[in-house]
């Protein structure tokens, strides 16, 4: 089967300023295909571009066989999206809502009320879609988005950001449904998050954003196996003065202080640990205690950009932001 | 035909959103009142005298709110427009497949209804208060309301797709609102003497001029003939393409909004 999505050099420059740079992915079809990065990484640019808001400046790219400048409205037919920011009118009901979506991507009359009434129990809202969208909670509106965004049975689902400034639980549900979506209706996902355990949890494959360039991809237990290695956490009374101590005299160089705590990435953890205890008694730092585990996708993310992603609290505001907003209005 | 039902989709959303705002509803009547018993009260003497003996001041007042109101609710209507690019609903509607032109008509005839219904009620609100005009007249000042409607929320929303916030458009909004009411003879005659030469002149550049001329015409009848600024048929030619225009405008405006 061809690719779903296939980019060649898609570029989206502001000034002399790159966002998307040279970019060359392929989706294939009936995949979860996941985009991390940190906030300012590229990702909600690449997927505006595919989505034909945005024009590259740049290289080409196609969706579903249509390219994403001269066939703009064969893609955006065969598209759904979700976007990171509510895009619903609250003060429309969940029905009138799905109904204006489909008649905005042209539906049939004859088959609305039956796409509808199977999207909301997909997502469970059939004994609130009569109520207005502003009794809605931050979860139910992000599911109705979801449904929304299948009513024209589209090939491709975009999801920008699709979790955040929703609480854990809520997550977890999203999550379950985004697969089940997937499966009922056997369409291709392409997903942003700036969530480890998001991208972990739901894609298959993954592609690590940074500086407007894929830095690598793969399945979520290949990206693992890359580092070639675990993870030794250490927690002792001067992380700071042992972190130095073991680039200095065992050559570690992959670390981080996380949560106050000492990770080391080294290739074989069951060696480096009495490594590490010595030197730390030798220059009396008391280590309070040390453990041994596999690389998660966070190691992954730091190993290949150097940076931790959860530096990054900004995205994180911009979500309560988001959420405020809904109540507000 | 997916753009028809794009088209209808949005029209009516607008009306939707309209019926349910109870607080717009209420609000509408009040300042009509206002105007036709406290202004009318205060300035008839003033203007009498520039008046055709056989119409009296609220008489010639009401034509001139009823399209005072058309006015400021089209205006208002371009706030819609930043609320839905705020809060995102823009976006779902700019990435569907509808055309901009489909968009654009869509929001402008909605709105354009709201207005309309608006200038009903005032047409109402005036003969409830006694204000002697044959309600049968109603009938004849629909079509000219709508067309009215058309232009003026044009303007709005074009206004609107440049603007990113609300307090922006706000300030805007009355340097739009406020000279095209006050430069339209909406409250006070044009013809008959009373006023100064560039005022009448500035006036017959005023699309709200024609149409609030053409609401004496089917509202007033022969009474008007005397102190018309044109005659009806050239009132609905200029505002006919004065719609045209602004729909041109606009769906060039809503095709660069992002």
């Amino acid at each position: 089967m061809p690719p779903v999505i296939e980019t060649h050099q898609l570029t989206k420059a502001y000034n002399s300023f790159k966002a998307v740079d040279n970019l060359n992915i392929t989706v294939e079809p009936g995949e979860i295909f996941g985009l991390l990065g940190p906030n300012g990484a590229g990702k909600t640019t690449t997927i505006s571009m595919l989505c034909t808001i945005l024009k590259p400046t740049s290289g080409s790219a196609t969706v579903n066989g249509f390219d994403i400048v001269k066939e703009a409205n064969m893609v955006r037919k065969s598209i759904g999206i979700v976007f990171q920011e509510p895009s619903i009118d609250d003060r429309l009901t969940g029905r009138e809502n799905l109904y204006m979506h489909a008649n905005l991507y042209g539906v049939p009359a004859s088959e609305q009320t039956k796409r509808i009434d199977r999207v909301l129990k997909l997502i469970e809202l059939e004994d609130r879609a009569d109520d207005l969208l502003r009794t809605y909670s931050g979860g139910m509106r992000r599911r109705l988005e979801l449904g929304r965004g299948l009513i024209h049975y589209p090939k491709v689902l975009f999801l920008d950001e699709p979790t955040v400034g929703l609480d854990p639980q809520t997550r977890d549900h999203i999550w379950k449904y985004i697969r089940d979506l997937k499966e009922a209706h056997d369409i291709t996902v392409v997903l942003t998050t700036h969530y480890m355990d998001e991208a972990d949890r739901l894609s298959d494959r993954i592609a690590i954003m940074d500086y407007g360039k894929i830095v690598i991809l793969g399945t979520p237990p290949k990206l693992k196996q890359t580092l070639e290695g675990d993870v030794v956490v250490v927690r002792a009374n001067n992380v700071d003065a042992l972190s130095e101590l073991v680039t200095k005299w065992l050559g570690f160089n992959q670390k981080q202080i996380v949560d106050g705590a000492l990770e080391i990435t080294v290739r074989n953890g069951r060696f480096a640990m009495p490594r590490i205890m010595e030197l730390a008694t030798q220059n009396n730092i008391y280590v309070e205690s040390i453990l041994l585990r596999e690389p998660n996708l966070e190691d992954v993310f730091l190993h290949y950009t150097g940076r931790n992603i959860r530096e990054d609290t900004s995205k994180e505001l911009h979500g309560i932001a988001a959420a405020r907003r809904r109540q507000i209005r | 035909m997916s753009e028809r039902r794009g088209f209808y989709s949005l029209w009516l959303r607008e009306i939707k959103r309209f019926i349910r705002d109870r607080t717009r509803l209420v609000t509408s009547f009040v300042q009509p009142i206002l105007w036709l018993v406290i202004f009318a009260a205060a300035f008839a003497t003033r203007f009498i005298g520039s008046l055709p003996a056989d119409l009296n001041f609220r008489q010639f007042l009401l034509p001139g709110i009823i399209g005072q109101t058309i006015l400021f609710t089209a205006m208002f209507m371009g706030i819609n427009v930043i609320w839905d690019k705020e809060f995102g609903f823009m976006k779902e509607v700019l990435v569907s497949p509808i055309s901009r032109l489909t968009i654009f008509l869509g929001k402008m005839v909605g709105d354009s209804t709201d207005a309309f219904l608006q200038g009903i009620i005032v047409f109402v609100i005036g003969i409830a208060i006694g204000i002697p005009i044959n309600p049968i007249t109603l009938l004849y000042t629909l079509p000219i309301l709508m067309l009215i409607s058309f232009g003026l929320v044009s303007i709005g929303l074009t206004i609107a797709s440049f603007m990113t916030n609300l307090e922006g458009f706000g300030a805007i909004q009355t340097f739009v609102n406020l000279p095209l009411f006050f430069l339209s003879g909406a409250l006070f005659p044009l013809k008959g003497g009373s006023l100064p030469a560039w005022l009448t002149d500035v006036a017959a550049f005023n699309p709200l001029t024609y149409g609030i001329d053409a609401l004496r015409h089917v509202m007033l009848g022969a009474a008007w003939g005397p102190i018309q600024v044109q005659s009806l048929w050239v009132d609905i030619g200029v505002i006919a393409l004065f719609d045209g225009l602004m729909v041109i405008v606009g769906t060039w405006a809503f095709t660069r909004m992002k």
